[in-house]
C-alpha cells in the first residue's frame, strides 16, 4: 500500500508546473487557422427602442461578418433559469452595454474602429437605476412589478414578540456592486463544422451551462455542441453565467462566417458589460430582552438584479438563508426580493448573496449590543446557535459546533481584550485611532435545499490503458485547486500515489455533467461522488479476481492495465443521491437549507487616520471550522484570497454608476487591494469533520468573503465611535460623517460636493 | 489606433528574447506584448488590463522590469528581453518557480508569469528581501486569488534557498 495519507497533505498543484513556466494554455493563447476576431456593438443608452443602425463611412463593411438577431438559428435568449435575457437585443434595449450586433474580421486592429462606426438611433424611454425607483414602480421594466423573485422565511410568531421586548433595535445596511476582477478577461473561441457541429473553447466555470445555452440559441442537439474549458485565469463567480453570452456571440459569428472566431474582451468591456455582485439593502428590526437575548426579528433583504433575471433568484435565496447568521432566532420573518433596474444584470460572485446579508446582520448585532449595554462579544455569545437548536428555516444543528469556543480562540489569537483596552487609552491622545471588530458567521456548502437533488450530478473515474486512473468531471479549475483535491481524494480512496491519478480537461464530449463549479460544492459534493466512483473501479477489479484485498500501487496499475486490455476503457460512474436527513420544502422555505455549514469568527484590527480619513487593516485573524482540511496550503490560500477580496469590498472597491453604466471600468480607477495594502492575514482552522463530504470536508471557497467587511466596519466604529452602515466605505464617507458629527446643526459642504 | 494590415508590418525590429536573436516585421507602435505573444508565440506573457496597472505582462527588458503592454516595440529594438519562458532551464524549474509551487504562490496562474518575473527581478537586487521589500517589490503586480501572503512566502523561501545564485 501507499505510504501515509494523501488527504490532509499539501501535494503539488496538478497544473502548477504549467502555471509557473508560462506553458498553461488560456483561451487567448490559442490560435486556429483562418481565425477571425469578433467584437460586440453595444447599447449606449439604458432603455429604449432601437430604430435603425447606420454603418458609417471609412470602413470597408464588405470585409466584415455582421450578425444581427435575424441570424440566430434558434431562440434569441441566453438560457439559464428563465429565458428572458436576449443574446442580442431585438428592438428593445434594457441596459447600457447590452449587445446589439456582432462584427468579425481577420484583422483585430480594425474592430474597435468598426464598432465605433456603427451608429444607432434610439427612441429613448425613461429608465430606473435604484432599488427604490424599481419598488415605487416609477417605470415597469420587467414583468408585472419589476420583481424577479421574492422569498418568505417564517419561524415562530414574530408578531407576538414586540409587546414584551425590552429593546427594539432597528437598522438599515447597504452594500455596493463589486467587480470580480479576475485578472484574465473573459474570452471564447467558437468553430462550426456542418459535420461535427459547434465547438467552443473558453474561460468559464460551468461547461454545461454554456452547453445548454448554445443548444437553445443555435437549435442544435446535445451531441452537436461541444464546450471545452481552457485554463481559466480566475473566476470568483464572474465566469458562471456570462461566458454563455460570449460563447453565443462567438458561435453566431462562426456559424455565419464558416470560420473560427475568437472573442476576447478587453478590461473595460469586461468591467462595464459583464456581471458584478448584487448591490443590496437590508433592514433589520429586532426584539431583544434586557439580558441581550434575541426574541425575534423582521429582516427585509433586497437585491438590485439589473435588467434581466439571470441568477438573481438563487443569489437572493442564499442571501435570505444566511440573513439570520449563526444565531438562534426563536421567531423571525425574512422577506427577500430581487428587483429590476436598467443596469447590466448583476450576477454570481463568491458568497452569492451571503456577504450582503451577513454584512447587515453583523453590523446590526453590534448595534444591538450597544442598545442593550453589552459588549459585542457578550451579545454574540448569548445568541449563538448551539447543537440541537434550529436555524431560521427550522434546520436542526446536528454538528457539534461550539461557537463560544471558536469565539474565545479568535479573541485569544488576536489579543483582542488587551488591544481593545490599550487602543481605548491611546485613542484619546492621537489622530490615528485604532479599533477592534469581530464578526461571527456561517456559510452553507453546496446547492440550497433540493438543488443538489435536482442537479443529480454524475462523476466518473476511469481506468486507462497505461494502468493509471483519471477523474472525469465537468468541475473546473480556476485557481481553487479542483484538479489537485479531486486527484488526492481518488489516490486516497484507492491507496494509490497522487502521481498515479490524473484528471481530464473539462470537455462536454468527454466528461459527464457533475454540475456547475459554484456554491462551495466541488470538494464536498463532487469530491464525495468521486470517492465513490473510485471505489467502483476497485470493486470491479477485486470482483474479477484481478486485485487482492491488499495491493501495492504497482499491482493496482497492472490490474487496471490488464482489465482495459481485455475489456476496453472502463469508466466507473457515481450519481448524487440526496441523504435521507436532508429534507427541504421549497414552497414554505423550511427544512435543511444546506447539507453542511462552515462556521467562522474573524477579528479585524484597524487604524483610521484622521489626517487622511483613510482606514488600514493592521491585523486580521480568520478562524474557521470547515470540516477536514484536505490540502492545508490550498485551503489557507482560499481563505487569504477571500479575505483580501472582502477587504476590497469593504474599503476600496466602488463602482461609480452613471445612468446605469459603470464609469470606472479600468484597473486604474476601480481600486483592488495591492500587495502593499493588506495586513498579514492569519488563518486558523478547526476541524470537526462532516458526514456529507469527502473525507469529512465541507465547502470553503465562499466562506471568507462573508466576514471581513462587517468585522472591519465594527472595528472602525470601535476606533471612531461613529457607526457606518454602508460599504464600500471610502475616506470621503468618513470625512463626511465626522464633519457632520462636528457640526450637526449647520449646513456643511461634503467631500463629494452636492449630490 | 493602429491602421489597416497591409501597411502595418512596415518596420523591421531585432531583439534578443530569452537569449535568442529574433527579427520581426511589424508596425513600430505594435505593443511589445503583442509581438511576444503573436509574432514569437511566447504566450506565457499575459495581458490583464492593457494599461500598465496589473503587471501581468511584466517582462525584463535590459534587466529592467517593464509592463510589455506599454512598450511600443520600436523602443525594444536591440533590447534583450526575458520572459517567463526564459526562466526554466532545460525543463528544470528555477528555485523561485519551485518555491511558488511549494508555498501556494500560484492559484489561477494568470498573474503568475508576471509575478515571478517581478520576484526574479527583486531577488536579483536583494537576494534575501524582507517582507517589506517583497511587498514593495511586487506592488505593481496585481493578484486577485491569493491575497498575496503565499506569494510573499514563496519569494522569501526562494531567497532562503538561494534563488539569486
Amino acid at each position: 500500500m501507499k505510504n501515509g495519507p494523501i488527504v490532509g497533505t499539501s501535494v503539488p498543484r496538478k497544473e502548477g508546473r504549467g502555471k509557473v513556466t508560462g506553458q498553461a494554455r488560456y483561451v487567448d493563447d490559442m490560435v486556429l487557422p483562418g481565425m477571425l476576431y469578433g467584437a460586440t456593438v453595444r447599447s449606449r443608452i439604458p432603455r429604449g427602442k432601437v430604430k435603425r443602425f447606420t454603418f458609417g463611412p471609412g470602413v470597408d463593411w464588405n470585409e466584415f461578418v455582421i450578425v444581427s438577431p435575424k441570424d440566430i438559428p434558434g431562440k434569441n435568449c441566453i438560457a439559464l433559469i428563465e429565458d428572458d435575457q436576449p443574446c442580442l437585443a431585438d428592438g428593445m434595449v434594457n441596459h447600457p452595454e447590452e449587445p446589439l450586433l456582432l462584427l468579425a474580421h481577420p484583422d483585430r486592429h480594425l474592430l474597435p474602429k468598426a464598432v465605433e462606426a456603427v451608429s444607432v438611433e434610439y427612441d429613448a424611454l425613461p429608465a430606473i437605476f435604484t432599488m427604490e425607483e424599481s419598488e415605487r414602480l416609477s417605470q415597469i421594466i420587467w414583468g408585472a412589478d419589476n420583481t424577479f423573485k421574492s422569498h418568505l422565511i417564517e419561524k415562530g410568531d414574530v408578531d407576538a414578540v414586540w409587546e414584551n421586548a425590552d429593546y427594539i433595535v432597528e437598522g438599515e445596511y447597504t452594500t455596493g456592486a463589486q467587480e470580480q476582477l479576475y485578472i484574465e478577461n473573459n474570452g471564447m473561441i467558437a468553430a462550426f463544422d456542418s459535420q461535427q457541429g459547434l465547438t467552443v473553447w473558453g474561460s468559464l466555470q460551468c461547461p454545461y451551462y454554456v452547453h445548454k445555452a448554445l443548444m437553445k440559441l443555435c437549435d442544435l442537439s446535445a451531441d452537436r455542441v461541444r464546450v471545452v474549458q481552457m485554463e481559466t485565469g480566475g473566476a470568483f463567480g464572474g465566469k458562471e453565467e456570462y461566458p454563455s453570452m460570449i460563447a453565443a456571440h462567438a458561435a453566431l459569428l462562426a456559424m455565419k462566417s464558416g470560420k473560427p472566431v475568437k472573442v476576447i474582451y478587453d478590461r473595460m468591456e469586461d468591467m462595464t458589460a459583464t456581471t458584478k455582485r448584487h448591490p443590496s439593502r437590508t433592514r433589520h428590526r429586532t426584539a431583544v430582552s434586557k439580558d441581550g437575548k434575541i426574541l425575534g426579528g423582521e429582516i427585509e433583504f433586497t437585491l438590485d438584479g439589473g435588467a434581466y433575471e439571470t441568477l438573481s433568484p438563487v443569489v437572493l435565496s442564499r442571501g435570505a438563508l444566511h440573513a439570520g447568521g449563526p444565531y438562534y432566532w426563536p421567531s423571525v420573518r425574512i422577506r427577500a426580493k430581487a428587483v429590476a433596474t436598467n443596469t447590466p444584470p448583476h450576477g454570481a460572485f463568491r458568497g452569492f448573496g451571503a456577504p450582503q446579508s451577513l454584512f447587515a446582520l453583523e453590523r446590526h448585532v453590534d448595534r444591538i449590543a450597544q442598545a442593550v449595554g453589552l459588549s459585542p462579544i457578550e451579545i454574540r455569545r448569548r445568541n449563538f446557535l448551539t447543537p440541537g437548536q434550529t436555524t431560521t428555516t427550522g434546520q436542526v444543528v446536528r454538528e457539534e459546533i461550539d461557537l463560544s469556543k471558536l469565539l474565545d480562540r479568535a479573541l485569544e489569537l488576536s489579543d483582542y481584550y488587551a488591544k481593545k483596552e490599550r487602543f481605548a487609552e491611546e485613542n484619546r491622545q492621537r489622530g490615528r485611532k485604532k479599533g477592534m471588530g469581530v464578526a461571527a458567521f456561517l456559510h452553507g456548502a453546496g446547492f440550497t435545499g433540493s438543488g443538489e437533488r435536482f442537479l443529480g450530478s454524475v462523476v466518473g473515474v476511469e481506468a486507462c490503458a497505461d494502468g493509471s486512473v483519471r477523474v472525469v468531471v465537468s468541475s473546473t479549475e480556476f485557481g481553487q485547486g479542483t484538479k489537485t483535491v479531486l486527484c488526492q481524494i481518488v489516490a486516497e480512496a484507492l491507496g494509490l500515489r497522487y502521481e498515479d491519478v490524473g484528471i481530464a480537461q473539462p470537455d462536454t464530449q468527454e466528461v459527464p455533467n457533475s454540475g456547475p463549479t459554484v456554491a462551495s460544492r466541488t470538494v464536498m459534493v463532487v469530491g464525495k461522488l468521486v470517492q465513490s466512483a473510485a471505489m467502483g473501479i476497485r470493486q470491479t477489479l477485486t470482483a474479477r479476481g484481478m486485485l487482492g484485498e491488499s495491493y501495492s500501487p504497482e499491482e493496482f496499475r497492472a490490474a487496471c492495465r490488464a482489465y482495459v486490455a481485455e475489456h476496453g476503457k472502463f469508466r466507473s460512474l457515481a450519481r448524487y443521491e440526496q441523504p435521507d436527513d436532508i429534507v427541504w420544502d421549497e414552497q414554505k422555505y423550511r427544512g435543511s437549507a444546506y447539507a453542511a455549514f462552515a462556521w467562522a469568527v474573524y477579528v479585524a484590527e484597524v487604524t483610521a487616520d484622521l489626517s487622511t480619513y483613510s482606514v488600514s487593516v493592521d491585523d486580521f485573524v480568520a478562524l474557521q471550522e470547515v470540516g477536514k482540511v484536505l490540502h492545508p496550503v490550498l485551503a489557507e490560500g482560499q481563505i487569504i484570497g477571500g479575505v483580501a477580496q472582502a477587504i476590497g469590498f469593504a474599503l476600496y472597491e466602488k463602482v461609480i454608476w452613471q445612468k446605469g453604466r459603470m464609469q470606472n471600468g479600468q484597473m486604474t480607477n476601480y481600486i483592488m487591494p495591492t500587495s502593499a495594502d493588506l495586513p498579514h492575514i492569519r488563518v486558523y482552522f478547526e476541524e470537526l469533520g462532516n458526514v456529507h463530504g469527502a473525507y469529512g470536508a465541507k465547502g470553503i471557497g465562499e466562506l471568507p468573503m462573508d466576514g471581513p467587511a462587517p468585522a472591519i466596519l465594527n472595528a472602525i466604529e470601535d476606533a471612531l465611535d461613529v457607526p457606518f452602515d454602508s460599504i464600500p466605505l471610502l475616506p470621503e464617507d468618513i470625512f463626511d460623517a465626522l464633519a457632520e458629527r462636528a457640526a450637526p446643526e449647520s449646513a456643511i459642504p461634503t467631500a463629494r460636493g452636492n449630490p | 489606433m493602429i491602421e489597416s494590415s497591409p501597411d502595418r508590418a512596415n518596420c523591421e525590429i531585432s531583439l534578443t528574447v530569452n537569449g535568442k536573436l529574433a527579427t520581426v516585421r511589424v508596425h513600430p507602435i505594435e505593443r511589445l506584448l503583442d509581438v511576444l505573444r503573436r509574432e514569437l508565440g511566447l504566450t506565457g506573457t499575459k495581458e490583464g488590463c492593457g494599461e500598465g496597472e496589473c503587471g501581468s505582462c511584466s517582462v525584463l527588458m535590459d534587466g529592467m522590469l517593464v509592463n510589455s503592454c506599454l512598450i511600443p516595440v520600436l523602443q525594444a529594438n536591440g533590447a534583450s528581453i526575458v520572459t517567463i519562458e526564459g526562466l526554466a532551464f532545460d525543463g528544470q524549474l528555477r528555485v523561485l518557480q519551485q518555491a511558488f509551487l511549494d508555498c501556494g504562490g500560484a492559484q489561477c496562474g494568470i498573474c503568475t508569469p508576471g509575478m515571478i518575473l517581478a520576484a526574479f527581478h527583486l531577488l536579483s537586487k536583494k537576494p534575501q528581501p524582507t517582507i517589506g521589500e517583497i511587498r514593495e517589490g511586487l506592488s505593481g503586480n496585481l493578484c486577485r486569488c491569493t491575497g498575496y501572503m503565499q506569494i510573499f512566502e514563496a519569494v522569501a523561501e526562494a531567497g532562503r534557498r538561494g534563488a539569486s545564485t
